[in-house]
């Protein structure tokens, strides 16, 4: 320490330089440890002169708790509102709200299970179609893309993201329905009828178009941040399985993907959020019928759309007291949801060796 | 057994900058072969030759014959074919992270589909005591990750994967230059334990270390191979000028 500033002091410190900014503050302040100092260094007088810092420090640490506070409250308000907000619907209908199935305004009849059914069915289609293609497309991007085309093609992976949702629900209702009613909801039929998954009548909207429409608004979260993990994995251990006498598959899946699983599942868990959470696409395609039915086919209802539809024609209190009680099992959901990620991320580190040093 | 390598007329370029100019050699079987140079002589170039790894740069290119005992490498296989033949050992120890010290070591064969529990078992204990690592790690082999080991440890770790296949040539990248002297003593002795078994080819800064371990040495500068000749020979009685200059440190 002692003969590092030894050195910028004997090299030629610039002395403009210490004339004016550095020796400047210092010399300002009488009785700083640098005027005993038989010759003063600019750079030491400096740095004598700026003291302990602990009331900044101290500022800078409350002002950060303070941040992660925010969180907290939010979180508990959004929770405590609407709790308060649904007690009427709670009250009447207990536990049972969330396992019923009827919705009618006109008796004062509801549930939440086809909306909880159509939110989890559609997301889950969502993921089944996105998750192989975004990391498809992340290979693609980070392994073997040739290097003009990397840029553009991650770029409009991004723009897919900046699109507004209420595009995608236009884009859906006037391209992707017919294209599914025509042409892809048939060869489905025939195909994957025995499934029992794809039969009924087949309007071109309903759970399907909902899944697919997903699919895409959630394809470029998770496929940027695989990408991002992916990369992030350094270019030795390509070296090393290669050097195994790997194929190019071979070194992706165990050089790359394995290194990067937990990063990849925590992508998907992010596009779920969306999936789950998303209200305006969902709504122009789903069907809007609180069934619950098998079929892919066939039209269903999810828990944002419920709300975002009937918000504004709830006319007595049970009925928007039910409504905010959806939104209530919207966010339970979405934690359990998350929550049951979250386990499995453990679950599979847990069985990993141990790191003890890094 | 190891096989010999016979190298003629081998160019090598990155895009357009030639690394490697017309070099011919004759590395023997089962004898260590030394390579020594000033760093980008192009020694590294060269050993990425011998498995095909060059070109898994993009803009790495190479030309002339490599034969692997009677296998033209560049005309008779393909290169997952030439590396499962030819294991490599990287100057970065370069253990998988995620996998345990039994996995890091059965992996090359389990790649390749090989199954049977009980040998791979049998191999990863010979082969971790051929890389000398045996007895430190016999009772964690599944319970620690390759990553939580020392660095000489993990390049050991990697000597053991690359065993585990059973080469026939073993090529070596600086395995020594990013370890402590114990360590690097450690991975010397094993050298010379393993090349009655093995063709093994280093790549060295360390000039005492070619000395002491390799039966041959090579001496690359600027791309060309400027001599090659048996180790002692090179080290007391060089017969070129500036294969004589940096064996005395006068200028690299």
């Amino acid at each position: 320490m002692d003969s590092n500033t030894q050195q910028i002091r004997t090299r030629s410190f610039a002395p403009s330089l210490s004339q004016t900014a550095i020796a400047g503050p210092s010399t300002s302040r009488s009785g700083s440890p640098a005027a005993e100092d038989p010759s003063p260094s600019p750079v030491r007088s400096f740095l004598h002169a700026r003291g302990s810092s602990a009331g900044s420090d101290r500022a800078f640490r409350w002002l950060m708790v303070a941040c992660a506070l925010t969180i907290f409250a939010i979180v508990a308000l959004i929770a405590t509102e609407l709790v308060m907000r649904s007690e009427m619907s709670i009250k009447k209908f207990g536990f049972g709200f969330f396992v019923h199935s009827g919705w009618d305004p006109v008796t004062g009849d509801y549930g939440a299970l086809p909306f909880i059914y159509g939110t989890l069915l559609s997301s889950l289609v969502a993921l089944a179609i996105a998750v192989p293609l975004s990391v498809g497309l992340a290979i693609f991007l980070t392994e073997m893309c040739p290097g003009p085309l990397r840029s553009p093609l991650a770029f409009l992976t991004e723009l897919l993201a900046a699109i507004p949702s209420v595009v995608y629900g236009l884009w859906a209702v006037f391209v992707l329905v017919p294209i599914l009613r025509a042409h892809v909801n048939p060869v489905l039929g025939a195909t994957l009828g025995w499934t029992t998954l794809f039969t009924g009548p087949n309007y071109g909207i309903g759970m399907l178009a909902a899944g697919v429409i997903l699919a895409i608004m959630i394809l470029p979260i998770i496929s940027s941040l695989t990408r991002e993990v992916m990369s992030a994995v350094p270019y030795a251990q390509r070296e090393a399985v290669l050097a195994l006498g790997a194929t190019r598959w071979e070194m992706i899946r165990m050089g790359v993907l394995r290194n990067a699983r937990i990063g990849i599942v925590g992508s998907v868990i992010l596009g779920l959020g969306r999936a789950l959470g998303e209200t305006m696409a969902v709504t122009m395609v789903i069907g809007n019928r609180p069934e619950i039915v098998r079929s892919l086919f066939a039209p269903g209802y999810s828990m944002a759309s419920v709300i975002a539809n009937e918000f504004s024609e709830a006319s007595d209190d049970l009925y928007l007291s039910a409504l905010v009680e959806i939104g209530l099992a919207l966010f339970l959901v979405t934690i359990v949801v998350n929550a049951l990620a979250r386990l499995l991320v453990w679950a599979v580190t847990r069985g990993a060796p141990v790191r003890v040093a890094a | 057994m190891g096989v010999g390598i016979t190298v003629k007329d081998l160019d090598a370029w990155y895009g357009t900058h030639q690394t490697l100019f017309k070099i011919s050699l004759d590395i023997p079987a089962n004898q260590a072969t030394a390579l020594i140079g000033p760093s980008g002589c192009g020694k590294s170039t060269f050993v990425r030759c011998l498995n095909r790894m060059h070109e898994t740069n993009a803009s790495g290119r190479v030309d002339g014959t490599v034969r692997i005992g009677a296998m033209d490498i560049y005309k008779d296989a393909a290169p997952v074919e030439i590396r499962r033949r030819v294991g490599m050992v990287f100057q970065r120890p370069n253990p998988f992270p995620t996998m345990s010290i039994y996995e890091n070591v059965a992996s090359g064969l389990k790649l390749n589909g090989f199954r049977n529990r009980r040998v791979l078992d049998e191999i990863v204990e010979r082969s971790l005591k051929h890389a000398a690592l045996w007895e430190e790690v016999k009772d964690d082999l599944r319970r620690k990750s390759g990553a939580s080991l020392s660095g000489g440890q993990q390049q050991r770790l990697c000597i053991a994967r690359a065993l585990a296949v059973d080469p026939e040539v073993l090529l070596m990248d600086e395995p020594a230059s990013a370890l402590d002297p114990v360590s690097t003593a450690k991975i010397e002795d094993l050298i010379f334990e393993l090349k009655s078994q093995y063709t093994i080819v280093i790549v060295t800064h360390n000039m005492q270390q070619a000395a002491r371990v390799a039966e041959r040495t090579g001496f690359f500068l600027s791309g060309k191979l400027v001599e090659f000749d048996v180790t002692h020979k090179i080290f007391t009685n060089p017969g070129d000028k500036r294969t004589e200059d940096y064996i005395t440190g006068r200028f690299g």
